[in-house]
C-alpha cells in the first residue's frame, strides 16, 4: 500500500491553499488581497436611491429652449415667444418666413432626438420616445457619476456607487463615525447644485409680490425665492447659462471674509456671459442654484474672462461641501432614498464579537463532540473541518468577497452542517465492521455508500442557498454566499480529504483497537 | 461511544398514524395562527424606520416615549428594551424620501433631553421597496421549492420529490406558526432562515430517501413499510448525529450571536427539530400513501439497467467494428 495517495495530496494542497490565503483576512494585513467586512460588522451608510426622472426630461426641454434661444440669436434669426409647455415641448414662432427653413436646419444640426412640426409660423419641438428613454437612462447614468466624484471628492474611504437594477443606485459609505457625519453625506449626495445664471425681468419685477405663478408663466417668467429672506425674484423661465459650462468651482473669502465660492465657466459659457452682459448693462442677473437666488447683483458692464461669485451666508463646512457638488457636476434628476441601513462603529464591533463568540464555541462543542463520539475518525472529521474552514475565509479572500452578520451565521451554520458528510460516513463505516467486513474494505464501501446521499443532500441545499443569493439583497446575499462556499468545500474536504487520510492511516490501524480508531467495540471476525 | 445500536428495526410504519395525526394537527396549529394573528412583518417588509439606540447606563424609557410622542407624526412609534437596559429600539411607520433630514436625524433631536446615547443603527425602508422584497422573498421561497422538486425527480422519482416537498412545507409551516406565536418580527434575515431550513430538512429527509431508494434494491422484502423501517432504523443514529451537531451551535448563536441575529437563530432553532423529526416520522409515511410501489420501482430500475447494457453492448460491437 503506498503510504500517500492524491487525495491527501490534495487534501494538503488545499488545506495549504486555505492557510496562505487566509492569512491576509486573519491578520488584517495591509498587502494581499482580503475580505471585506459588510457595513454591519464595520459601520457604515448603506441607501438604496431612486431618481426622479421627470426632473430630467423637463430640465432637458429647458436646455433646448435656451439653445434655440442662443443658436437664433447668433445666426440673426427674428423669433418670438419661446415657451415651454406643460406636454414637455418647446413652441416658438419665427417672424420672417424667409429664415424658417435655415432655422429648420440649424435645430436639426443643433438638437438631436426631437421631432419639429409646423403651423404656419409656429413651430413646437418634442423630443422623441426614444430620446425621452435615453435622457431618463442617461439621468441615471450622470447620477451615478455624480454621487461617486462626489463621495470621492470628499475623501471617504473607498464608497461604492452603483447603479442596480434599471432605475435604482446602490451607496455604501463604510467608516462613518457619528451620525451628524452621515447627515452632512447624505445632503452632499441630495444637493443637486443645479446652477444657473438667470435674467431678472425688470420690466415686472415690481409686481412680483402679488403676481401668480400662472401669470409670471404667461410673460415666460419665474418666481424665485430668495434663500435666506423671504424676498421674491422674478426671472426669465429661460436661463443665460447653467452649470454643464462650469469648469471648476473653488472656495474663497470676500473682503468681509465671508466664504464665498468662486467658478468659472468654459469658453462657449464665457462668450455667453460676456454677450449677455454686454447688452443688459443696468439691469439685474441673479445666480441661481437649485432654485433658490443667492444673489442678484447689478451688472455696470460687460464681464469677460467667465468668472462668477456666488456669496451666501454659507458656513465654511458647507461651502466646502457645496464647492464639491458644483465641481462634480449637477444631478440631472432629483434623487429620493427607498432603503436606508446605517449602523454605527460600536454596534458593528459588539456584533463581530458576538458573533465570534458563537463560532467558536459552536466549533468547539462540535469537535469535542466528534472526538468524544467516534475516536480517531472524529479527530479526522476535524482536521477536515479546519481545513473547510480556512478554505472558505481563503475562497472568500481570493474574490475580495464581503462578510456580513449573516454571513457570519452562515459560516456558523457550516460548521454544525460540514460535519454531517463525516457522519454520514463514519456511521456506514461502522455498519460495516459491525457485519464483520476487513477494515479496508469497510472503508472504501463506506465511502462508496455514503457517496450518493451526501452528492444529493449538498446539491439540494446549494439549490436553496443560489436562489437566496439571486434573490437575496444586501447582508442575505452575504449568508447566501458563505453557506455556498461552504457547501463546495465541504465537499473536498469531508469526503475527499478524509478518505485520503483514512487510506494513509490505514496501514497503521489496529483492527483489536476499534473502540480507539472508530469509537465502537470491536465485533470483527477477522 | 455508540448511542444507537438496533439489532432489529423499529417499526415506525405501524404508528405512521399517530405521527400522522400529530403533525397535521401541528400543521393546523400553525395554518390557523399565521392566518388569524398574522405575521408581525418588520420594517424590512412593511416600509418604516427603526432607531436603535445606547444610553450610558440604563434607558429612561418612559422619558424616552414622552419625547416622541411630542411629534403628533410620531405618536404611533413604539419604544422596547433592545437586548439590555441599556438599549432602546424605536420603530415608526414613517419613513423620509429626502436624504437630507431624515425620521432618524428628526429622532435624535426629539431625544436630545433624555440624556447621553449613541444611535447605533438605523434602518429606513420606504413602502415600495418593502413591497418589492415581499414579494421577492415568496419568489424566492418558490423557485427553491421548484428548484428542489425538479431535481428530486430527477435524481429519483416524482413520489419521492412530492413527499420531500411536503415534508419542507410541514417543516415551513410550523417554523412559521412558531415565528408568529412567539412574535418574532419578520425580516429579511427570518426569511433567509426560512430558506435555511427549506435547505437543510430536506437535506435530513434525502439522506433518508437514500437509503430507502438502496434498500429498494438491496433488500428483497417487497414490503415498502418493512424496507422503509429499516432504512430509517439505519439512518436514524445519523439523522439525529448531524441534528445534534446543528442543533449545538444553532443554540451557540441564539444564546450568544447577539440580539440582532436572534429573529433568524430562533427561527433555525425551530426549523432544526421540526426538520429532524419530519425526515424520520413524517417523509416516508407519504412516500407511502402516494402508493409508491416497489415493484414498479424495480422494475423500471431493471429496464434502466438493461438498456444501458444494450447500449453498451451496441458500443463494444460498434468499437469491434460489426456494425
Amino acid at each position: 500500500m503506498k503510504t500517500l495517495n492524491f487525495r491527501v495530496i490534495l487534501f494538503v494542497f488545499a488545506l495549504i491553499f486555505g492557510l496562505v490565503f487566509s492569512i491576509p483576512s486573519l491578520t488584517q494585513s495591509d498587502s494581499g488581497k482580503k475580505i471585506t467586512l459588510g457595513l454591519d460588522l464595520q459601520g457604515g451608510l448603506h441607501m438604496l436611491l431612486g431618481i426622479k426622472s421627470e426632473v430630467a426630461i423637463k430640465s432637458r426641454i429647458k436646455s433646448m429652449a435656451a439653445t434655440i434661444k442662443y443658436v437664433f440669436d447668433d445666426e440673426e434669426i427674428i423669433y418670438d415667444d419661446i415657451r415651454i409647455l406643460d406636454d414637455d415641448s418647446v413652441s416658438f414662432e419665427i417672424l420672417d418666413e424667409d429664415d424658417t427653413k435655415k432655422a429648420k436646419e440649424l435645430l436639426s444640426k443643433e438638437i438631436e432626438g426631437t421631432v419639429l412640426t409646423q403651423d404656419g409660423l409656429a413651430f413646437k419641438l418634442k423630443m422623441t420616445p426614444e430620446e425621452v428613454e435615453r435622457t431618463k437612462a442617461n439621468a441615471i447614468k450622470q447620477a451615478v457619476d455624480t454621487i461617486r466624484n462626489r463621495l470621492n471628492e470628499f475623501g471617504l474611504a473607498e464608497p461604492t456607487v452603483a447603479k442596480q437594477g434599471e432605475d435604482k443606485i446602490l451607496v455604501e459609505v463604510p467608516g462613518i463615525k457619528t451620525q451628524a457625519d452621515e447627515q452632512r453625506i447624505r445632503e452632499l449626495i441630495a444637493r443637486a447644485a443645479h446652477l444657473q445664471l438667470m435674467a431678472v425681468d425688470e420690466d415686472r419685477v415690481a409686481r412680483v409680490k402679488t403676481m401668480s405663478k400662472n401669470e409670471a408663466k404667461s410673460f415666460g417668467d419665474v418666481i424665485l425665492l430668495d434663500v435666506a429672506t423671504p424676498k421674491k425674484y422674478l426671472v426669465k423661465q429661460i436661463p443665460i447659462l447653467d452649470g454643464s459650462m462650469l469648469t471648476d468651482a473653488k472656495v474663497g473669502f470676500d473682503k468681509n471674509n465671508q466664504p464665498v465660492i468662486n467658478f468659472s465657466l468654459n469658453g462657449q459659457g464665457a462668450k455667453i456671459f460676456g454677450d449677455f452682459t454686454a447688452v443688459s448693462v443696468g439691469k439685474r442677473m441673479a445666480v441661481v442654484l437649485d432654485d433658490k437666488v443667492y444673489s442678484a447683483p447689478n451688472i455696470r458692464e460687460r464681464i469677460g474672462g467667465g468668472r462668477v461669485q456666488i456669496s451666501g451666508s454659507f458656513r465654511i463646512e458647507e461651502a466646502h461641501d457645496l464647492a464639491i457638488a458644483l465641481r462634480s457636476g449637477a444631478l440631472l434628476a432629483p434623487v429620493v432614498v427607498m432603503e436606508k441601513r446605517s449602523v454605527g462603529p460600536s454596534l458593528g464591533a459588539d456584533s463581530i464579537k458576538a458573533s465570534s463568540i458563537a463560532l467558536v464555541l459552536g466549533f468547539l462543542l462540535v469537535v469535542v463532540f466528534m472526538v468524544l463520539y467516534y475516536g480517531v475518525a472524529g479527530v479526522v472529521a476535524d482536521v477536515a473541518l479546519i481545513a473547510n474552514l480556512f478554505l472558505i475565509l481563503a475562497i472568500m479572500s481570493l474574490f475580495g468577497a464581503t462578510l456580513t452578520l449573516p454571513g457570519m451565521a452562515g459560516i456558523v451554520l457550516t460548521v454544525g452542517m460540514a460535519v454531517d458528510a463525516n457522519v454520514i460516513i463514519n456511521e456506514r463505516i461502522r455498519e460495516l465492521l459491525h457485519e464483520g467486513k476487513s477494515i479496508g474494505k469497510s472503508i472504501e464501501d463506506g465511502y462508496n455508500n455514503a457517496f450518493t446521499a451526501i452528492l444529493d443532500a449538498n446539491i439540494t441545499t446549494l439549490i436553496a442557498s443560489v436562489v437566496l443569493y439571486v434573490y437575496g439583497t444586501g447582508a442575505i446575499k452575504g449568508f447566501a454566499l458563505t453557506m455556498s462556499i461552504g457547501i463546495l468545500a465541504s465537499m473536498l474536504t469531508a469526503i475527499v480529504g478524509t478518505h485520503g487520510i483514512y487510506q494513509w492511516l490505514l496501514p497503521k490501524i489496529d483492527k483489536n483497537r476499534l473502540g480507539y480508531w472508530f469509537g465502537i467495540k470491536a465485533e470483527g471476525k477477522k | 461511544m455508540e448511542i444507537f445500536k438496533y439489532k432489529k428495526s423499529l417499526s415506525l410504519m405501524s404508528k405512521s398514524r399517530q405521527f400522522g395525526i400529530l403533525s397535521i394537527v401541528l400543521v393546523g396549529l400553525s395554518l390557523g395562527l399565521i392566518l388569524i394573528k398574522g405575521f408581525n412583518y418588520g420594517i424590512d417588509f412593511a416600509g418604516g424606520t427603526l432607531v436603535q439606540v445606547k444610553y450610558k447606563g440604563d434607558a429612561p424609557i418612559a422619558q424616552i416615549r414622552e419625547a416622541i410622542a411630542k411629534d403628533k407624526n410620531y405618536e404611533s412609534a413604539t419604544v422596547t428594551f433592545f437586548g439590555s437596559n441599556e438599549e432602546v429600539v424605536i420603530r415608526t411607520k414613517s419613513s423620509s424620501k429626502a436624504l437630507g433630514e431624515d425620521v432618524s436625524d428628526k429622532m435624535r433631536t426629539l431625544l436630545s433631553t433624555t440624556g447621553d446615547f449613541e444611535v447605533r443603527r438605523v434602518d429606513m425602508v420606504g413602502a415600495k421597496v418593502g413591497s418589492e422584497l415581499r414579494e421577492k422573498g415568496l419568489m424566492s421561497m418558490l423557485l427553491a421549492i421548484i428548484g428542489i422538486l425538479i431535481y428530486v425527480s430527477f435524481r429519483f422519482e416524482w413520489r419521492f420529490a412530492l413527499a420531500s416537498v411536503m415534508a419542507l412545507m410541514h417543516d415551513v409551516t410550523i417554523a412559521m406558526g412558531a415565528v408568529v406565536l412567539f412574535g418574532i418580527e419578520v425580516n429579511l434575515d427570518t426569511l433567509a432562515a426560512l430558506l435555511t431550513i427549506l435547505g437543510y430538512s430536506l437535506n435530513d429527509t434525502i439522506i433518508v430517501f437514500d437509503r430507502i431508494r438502496e434498500g429498494i434494491r438491496t433488500i428483497k422484502d417487497p414490503n415498502l413499510g418493512n424496507i422503509i423501517d429499516e432504512s430509517v432504523t439505519r439512518t436514524l443514529s445519523r439523522t439525529t448525529l448531524t441534528s445534534l451537531t446543528t442543533f449545538f451551535v444553532v443554540l451557540t448563536l441564539f444564546l450568544f450571536g447577539g440580539e440582532i441575529i436572534r429573529g433568524f437563530s430562533f427561527t433555525l432553532l425551530v426549523g432544526v427539530i421540526v426538520g429532524t423529526y419530519s425526515s424520520i416520522f413524517v417523509a416516508s409515511p407519504i412516500l407511502m400513501w402516494l402508493k409508491f410501489s416497489v415493484s414498479g420501482f424495480r422494475e423500471k430500475e431493471a429496464l434502466k439497467v438493461k438498456r444501458e447494457k444494450e447500449k453498451e453492448k451496441m458500443r463494444a460491437m460498434y468499437e469491434n467494428g460489426t456494425i
